[in-house]
């Protein structure tokens, strides 16, 4: 090996993040095809695509490290090691959902493996991760904070606050960009002038990277090498993870109405599927196409039993309309 | 007991909940400045160490953010808005995240975070430096708000706030600050959502917050050198806010004025109006009346500033008024 190199990484390794995209990827569309059933009513932004980037980078870190997510976290709560049926409960509104119904497809909740709320205002959680990882600085509990965040987020204010406010303090956070090239409906070169989320790094003084977030091996590489500096005491870093969103901003729709070019582009990027990559990746190492396809029948059984959990589930009773407003109070205001 | 100024009562608030709970930290502009936040916050960075008592970039709205997410993250932080105003910037952690976080997991978590922000205002500093915006937040389900009128309340709502377990508004205003009462050694807290009856009367409630709260106690003071028996409630806290204490009040006297130092539409004042007339319109005698700012944004010049803010004789004035004693003045349809 090369000085500066990386390490060949191990077979079962990647085959633990195959399985991770794998749970993304077979929940999806299993919610997906529930939303056009109308079965599932809650609005679901769907992370169809993207998958490499959750999985490589949960992949370094530990089960009590945070992460934020936003509107489209299904991949960051199943990637961190959150519940496939308090998942897909939550997102059928009922009872046993992670949030106990109240919040949806937007709003997971996995305290038990640092997901302390995902929630849907863009570029909101940047903030709070800043925060958790102040938390860790001030209470030396070496933990690493994750914020996951879209390309739309970096236009918000909160953004540049809080990659600055992270990196004059050296929190042990990591700024994760998924730059799926599309707000809600925009084109980021409509958006603003330049393709370089990346530079926003240098900018705040802290290391800024442009990698392809479809290669879950990559992303793992670049966000533990992230991690280390986080917890060496070194400060943040940001990542920009260049990939695609092919489902539309919302539902399940495949969304080439949004312009041409969109179809244009959604061609090309098909065939750099993460899911598909890490596949030929093991096959090629050989891992025999009988366990990759036994693999797949096991998440499917486990997406259909959560599936079938969350349907057999209560809805929440309306008494509890007004209760939770305040913690450790359970009436209304 | 020992007498502190409603300043120092702050500071040492802030020293007693930094020294007892390793929890806490402190977060904002001007924490490390001797003249930024008046002398509330003098050198506890020296005491507690800047990694605890943290002053901040230009940035309300990541401090605030990172305020809120450390909470959820089990810490017990305090973030400092030199001014109101500035807290504007830093809305959407505080509306969006904090006050929402408890119902969104259904208890299952929460953002414990106190946000103290200072209403600074007089001295011809005109609109974006002025601003008392308390009615904001009194909308919003799952944030609570206190607004401390005496040294003792200072001290002790704070801790309350601190200890609380939700997000909590704390609102100190800068023309308290060289008042001076009783302030116990110990911490101790103030129950949030308790209402103090300032000054018991027979012949009409005022019921204040904060500054005006003060200067009810003064108005009442000089009405009852007039022959009328004024009776002052002062809020403390405007959400939850202590309607048992204010409605049994109402029901004695039959008169209500409230005196909040913000703007009369959809505020404090309109809001214990409301509920009051909801709940004991049949115990009034008169109209209940609001003595608050005009609806206009604070002007500069000190001879505009003069009529801008209401002071303890605009409360004397509109309870006169409400009980006719100037014939003038007196409002028609009364049944005074």
């Amino acid at each position: 090996m090369r000085p500066g190199e990386a390490a060949a990484p191990d077979r079962d390794f990647v085959l633990r993040m195959h399985r991770t995209m794998l749970r993304i990827r077979i929940a999806e569309e299993q919610i997906a095809d529930l939303v056009e059933a109308g079965e599932v009513k809650c609005p679901c932004h769907l992370y169809i695509g993207q998958e490499g980037i959750a999985a490589g980078a949960c992949a370094a870190l530990r089960r009590n490290d945070y992460v934020w997510g936003g509107h489209r976290s299904h991949g960051h709560y199943l990637a961190k090691g959150g519940d496939m049926k308090g998942m897909m409960a939550e997102v059928f509104g009922k009872a046993t959902g992670c949030s106990s119904g109240r919040g949806g497809s937007m709003h997971l909740f996995a305290p038990e493996v640092g997901i302390l709320g995902t929630v849907p205002l863009v570029a909101a959680t940047i903030p709070l991760a800043v925060g958790s990882a102040l938390a860790s600085k001030v209470s030396g509990d070496g933990k690493v904070s994750v914020s996951f965040f879209g390309d739309g987020a970096t236009e918000e204010g909160h953004f540049h606050e809080s990659v600055n406010l992270a990196a004059v303090y050296k929190l042990p956070v990591l700024f994760v960009c998924e730059n799926n090239f599309y707000s809600s409906h925009l084109g980021l070169l409509e958006r603003r002038a330049a393709d370089n989320i990346f530079k926003a790094g240098e900018a705040h003084g802290v290391p800024g990277l442009a990698i392809d977030g479809n290669d879950a091996i990559g992303v793992h590489r670049a966000a533990e090498e992230a991690v280390r500096r986080a917890r060496r005491g070194e400060g943040p870093t940001l990542l920009e993870c260049r990939t695609y969103r092919w489902r539309g901003h919302v539902g399940p729709s495949w969304d080439t109405d949004v312009g041409v070019k969109r179809k244009d582009e959604l061609k090309d990027w098909l065939p750099k599927d993460p899911v598909a990559r890490s596949a030929s990746w093991l096959l090629e190492r050989g891992v025999a196409k009988a366990a990759l396809d036994a693999l797949e029948r096991e998440v499917r059984a486990e997406v259909e039993e959560a599936v079938a959990f969350a349907r057999a589930s209560p809805y929440p009773g309306e008494e509890e309309l007004c209760t939770h407003v305040f913690h450790g109070e359970n009436g209304g205001a | 007991m020992r007498s502190l100024t409603y300043a120092r009562a702050i500071r040492e608030a802030f020293a007693q909940l930094l020294a007892s709970d390793p929890r806490v930290f402190v977060i904002g502009q001007g924490l490390w400045s001797p003249w930024y936040v008046g002398s509330s916050m003098e050198s506890l960075d020296v005491e507690f160490g800047r990694s605890r008592v943290i002053d901040s970039p230009v940035s309300e709205n990541a401090t605030t953010g990172a305020a809120v997410g450390a909470a959820l993250a089990g810490m017990r932080p305090i973030v400092v808005h030199p001014r109101m105003d500035f807290m504007v910037l830093a809305i959407d952690p505080i509306i969006n995240q904090a006050a929402n976080w408890s119902y969104m997991f259904a208890g299952k978590a929460s953002a414990p975070v106190v946000v103290r922000s200072i209403i600074n205002r007089g001295g011809e500093q005109a609109a974006q430096h002025s601003q008392a915006l308390q009615a904001f937040f009194l909308h919003v389900p799952g944030v609570k708000v206190v607004m401390p009128a005496t040294p003792y309340d200072a001290k002790g709502l704070l801790a309350a706030a601190v200890r609380d377990g939700n997000p909590v508004l704390y609102i100190d205003d800068r023309w308290l600050y060289q008042e001076t009462g009783g302030v116990p050694e110990e911490l101790y807290e103030v129950p949030i959502g308790k209402a103090a009856l300032r000054r018991e009367g027979r012949d009409v409630t005022v019921v204040a917050t904060s500054f005006m709260a003060a200067q009810a106690v003064v108005a009442a003071g000089a009405l009852a050198r007039r022959g009328v028996d004024a009776e002052v409630i002062d809020l403390r806290s405007v959400k939850p806010w202590d309607k048992e204490l204010v409605l049994e009040s109402v029901r004695k006297t039959g008169r209500l004025l409230v005196a909040d130092a913000a703007w009369a539409t959809g505020g404090v004042a309109a809001e214990v109006i409301a509920s009051v007339a909801c709940e004991a319109a049949d115990s009034l005698v008169a109209r209940p009346a609001r003595v608050c700012l005009p609806d206009a944004p604070a002007p500069m010049s000190a001879s505009l500033e003069k009529v801008y803010y209401p002071r303890s004789e605009t409360i004397a004035r509109a309870v006169e008024n409400m009980l006719c004693l100037k014939e003038a003045s007196c409002p028609t349809g009364s049944r005074s």
